[in-house]
């Protein structure tokens, strides 16, 4: 596996030369891991993309790394010790570095000769081919789905003179992903919500939940749903309601702060038991926190969000794929039980691009409202049944009436403050859980049966921990396996009861202070991590860094 | 006889809102609205218990927060009657933010603002529209903030459909109401509608004492000239349709919608998704 990083100031064109070498990369048949550095400004500033590929399936990123496209001098300076002995430090010729690892082509010049000195990125991205043995086969197909027709010509100029400016270094070594996807895992949710038949998103701008919103808009005409842009996040909240009583599959996305202002409405949801699916793409906070970086640190926080109580879902990602076919679950199970669904990404994993096997949507099945049944006498929306789902009629769409009520309220939906149908509201609401307990994934396992170091983890650590666990088990000092929960609320109980028992230690990995997933296991299963690793830079930790710190947290 | 009315209520006796709420009905019969067409969206207060005494579809969900559930339900479908019934806080206060943008939304629907100019649910605070002065438990020395004009700021926001009415004048309030509900976009009617336990300021006999109908000769269509009705509020208010222009609906501009088939009644076919998924290869 072979790791590039390209690096600059922001408003030099790192992103765009990144998603070109990453296309052109997968073309070849490469797997692509590609994960964005951003600092929180537009122009000026340190931003970086780090590319990882090889013949395997890479599900994180690394700091090892074979190459380094730099666009400055302050990306040598800054990098130049996370790179290999043989690796090089691809740059413009006016670039004042002198390491002996420099690979010095003179881009402007050749830009300039071209006629265009944007063009200079894909010189840059030709000698990188070059380097790495490949072709430039793909590089016309690849120009023609990201540029307008007028640049295509000066940049296949471009990228033949970068070729054509080095030797090859490293082993052409592909993989089988020619004809996979490259997404990024908040495309992969937006994809997944078009899939799960999403009819009305509202949103609000923010970082980094925003690629959820822009992705639907370009998607809203063809895909027949509406995508409003609402004042703030109270009214997205609120309108995926309106939408979803109406009758309309309806989510909303936001970030941490956002969902903040959504609370109440997130207990409307509950109390009227309007299905709603929320994504948060968690960031790091308190309050504004580290706006364009990443964080677990709201587990706890949606798992108890609201005054009262209710039923809810929460799903974190694990990966792209994941992303894609939970959020139609996610739907699904809104609308089955009537419940909010809190989706939990994060800045690394919505940001990050992924090579991935095409979805396949054959077979997915969407769970409709209560068909209408013969009511004789009233029709009553919030009976009181044993499962404790009553039956949502759509209003208009019957000659029933369909009250929504935020006060407590009678099975027809009336306000009431009678202590006997509070009673039997609260615990028909809460029966929902024991069927929807029965629909929970467990925690995938990852590792030898007979480990004796357990990690846990969730969401997006999946990748690095998936990987952590190889290299530990290579390195023959102990037996590792690993637990990643995707659903995380309620807690699937099951796994991590069998496997805790046969564990000597329990290695909690989260990206956060306190270990919010290792304190929510201890209060469902009095199952106590003996160990944490946790970490809440804002920076997504990696295998490598979990392989270090297993020595330290023992 | 409506087939409208049902319920008992729980406003204090002499309340306004009883004869808001025979207007409504009234208007709904007249507008030969069937209930299962009619959805009433609400905040939180006394105004919003509205849809509570009335048959009809109900959406009573968060105190300011009306308005955002209404127009959506009326986006994803638009075959219902969609009206709103909010207070003077619930709406200019605590949702304040949502009031300016649905203007400028304008979604098809009518919004029916209870204003008697002080907190009735809450046992008599000031609201942003009680006047300077005002005595109130949490402003004992008087409200030393500025009243809002609810329809002066809905006409400068852009509202295509502004009117004044009170429940002292039933018929006139009725009228309002069928017109607001027929008109094609986002409608308000601000109502004084007097809160007979805890304003005894603005009373029933300070409201009869100071309104008057709108003549005939009136322009609503004049839009400088509607403002300089809108700020007439002392010894004489007008009631009537202070302003009406023509916009595009929400409906109208919106692509999606434009087509006229309800959201709801649409689905996104397999070979659309497969496309999209062929695009990130």
């Amino acid at each position: 596996m072979y790791t590039i990083l390209i690096g600059g100031a922001a408003g030099q064109g790192i992103d765009t030369t990144a998603s070109v070498l990453e296309k052109l990369l997968k073309r070849s048949g490469y797997h692509v891991f590609t994960v964005r550095d951003i600092m929180s400004r537009i122009r000026g500033g340190h931003n970086f993309s780090l590319i990882r590929f090889g013949d395997e399936p890479v599900l994180s990123h690394s700091y090892a790394l074979d190459g380094i496209i730099a666009l400055n001098d302050e990306t040598v300076e800054l990098h130049k010790a996370q790179l290999s002995e043989e690796g090089f430090i691809l740059c413009d010729s006016e670039l004042s570095t002198e390491d002996p690892r420099a690979v010095k082509i003179d881009m402007a010049g050749m830009a300039k000769e071209i006629g265009n000195t944007r063009v200079a990125g894909s010189i840059a991205v030709g000698a990188v081919l070059k380097l790495f043995g490949e072709s430039l086969d793909h590089a016309e197909k690849v120009f023609r789905t990201s540029l307008k027709e007028k640049y295509i010509e000066i940049n296949m100029q471009a990228i033949r003179r970068g070729h054509d400016s080095v030797d090859t270094r490293f082993a052409s070594k592909p993989g089988d992903c020619g004809d996979y996807m490259t997404i990024s895992g908040s495309q992969a949710v937006a994809l997944g919500a078009i899939a799960g038949g999403l009819r009305c998103y509202t949103a609000y701008p923010m970082s980094p939940s925003t690629p959820i919103l822009v992705y639907l808009a370009s998607k809203a005409d063809e895909a027949d749903i509406v995508v409003e842009q609402a004042e703030d996040e109270i009214a997205a909240i609120n309108m995926a309601i309106g939408a979803s009583y109406a009758g309309a599959r309806a989510m909303t996305g936001t970030s941490g702060g956002g969902f903040s202002l959504m609370v109440e409405a997130w207990g409307l949801a509950g109390i009227t038991e309007t299905p709603l699916v929320v994504v948060d793409v968690q960031r790091p906070g308190p309050a504004t926190g580290l706006p364009t970086r990443t964080e677990q640190g709201d587990l706890q926080f949606v798992i108890s969000a609201s005054q009262g109580e209710f039923p809810r879902l929460v799903i974190a990602f694990k990966h792209h794929t994941d992303a894609f076919y939970q959020t139609i679950r996610a739907l699904n199970l809104a609308e089955k039980y009537q419940i909010p669904v809190m989706l939990l990404s994060d800045q690394y994993l919505g940001d990050a691009t992924a090579t991935v096997k095409p979805f396949d949507i054959d077979g997915i099945e969407l769970t409709g409202p209560a068909a209408e049944k013969d009511y004789d006498g009233e029709y009553l929306r919030y009976k009181l049944t044993e499962s404790g789902v009553s039956p949502r009629l759509i209003p208009g769409k019957t000659e029933h009436l369909v009250a929504a009520d935020s006060d407590e309220h009678d099975e027809r939906g009336f306000i009431t403050e009678s202590a006997e149908v509070r009673d039997a509201m609260v615990e028909k609401r809460m029966r929902k859980l024991t069927g929807l307990i029965e629909e929970l994934e467990e925690p995938e396992f990852i590792g030898p049966e007979d480990f004796d170091t357990l990690l846990v983890g969730f969401g997006s650590t999946y990748g690095a921990i998936r990987e952590a666990v190889g290299l530990l088990n290579e390195s023959n000092n102990g037996r590792y396996a690993a637990l990643v929960f995707g659903d995380v609320y309620p807690l699937p109980q099951k796994e991590i009861t069998e496997k805790a028992a046969k564990a000597e230690r329990i290695v909690d990995v989260e990206q956060n202070a306190t270990g919010q997933l290792a304190q929510l296991i201890r209060q469902e299963t009095g199952i106590e991590c003996t160990d944490k690793i946790l970490k809440y830079d804002g920076r997504q930790i990696t295998a490598m860094e979990i392989v270090d710190r297993m020595g330290e947290s023992r | 006889m409506s087939t409208f009315c049902t319920y008992e209520t729980a406003w204090c006796p002499g309340c306004g809102n009883f004869m808001l709420l025979d207007a409504l009905k009234t208007a709904l019969t007249e507008l030969d609205k069937k209930p299962s067409e009619v959805l009433m969206v609400a905040g939180i207060g006394q105004a919003a218990k509205i849809p509570q005494y009335i048959s009809a579809n109900a959406f009573c969900g968060l105190h300011g927060r009306g308005l955002p559930p209404a127009v959506a339900a009326k986006t994803v479908n638009e075959e219902l009657t969609v009206i709103v019934s909010t207070g003077d806080g619930d709406t200019y206060g605590e949702g304040g933010n949502h009031f300016l943008h649905n203007i400028r939304r304008n979604v098809d629907i009518a919004h029916f603002v209870h204003d008697n100019q002080i907190y009735g649910l809450t046992k008599g605070q000031a609201s942003p529209t009680s006047g300077l002065g005002f005595v109130t438990n949490a402003q004992p020395d008087g409200n030393i903030d500025m009243p809002l004009n609810p329809i002066l700021t809905a006409i400068a926001a852009g509202a295509g459909f502004v009117a004044r009415g009170f429940t002292g004048h039933k018929d006139h309030l009725v009228s309002l109401m069928k017109q607001a509900i027929e008109y094609p976009g986002y409608a308000l009617v601000d109502i004084f509608q007097p809160c007979v336990s805890f304003n005894k300021v603005n009373t029933f006999a300070f409201y009869k004492k100071r309104v008057y109908e709108l003549s005939d000769d009136y322009d609503p269509s004049d839009k400088t000239a509607a403002m300089e009705k809108a700020m007439e509020f002392g010894d004489r208010i007008p009631i009537g349709v202070i302003y009406r222009g023509e916009r595009k609906t929400f409906h109208q501009r919106n692509e999606v919608l434009s087509d006229g088939t309800p959201l709801v009644d649409r689905t996104t076919d397999a070979d659309t998704v497969k496309k999209f998924i062929q695009e990130f290869i």
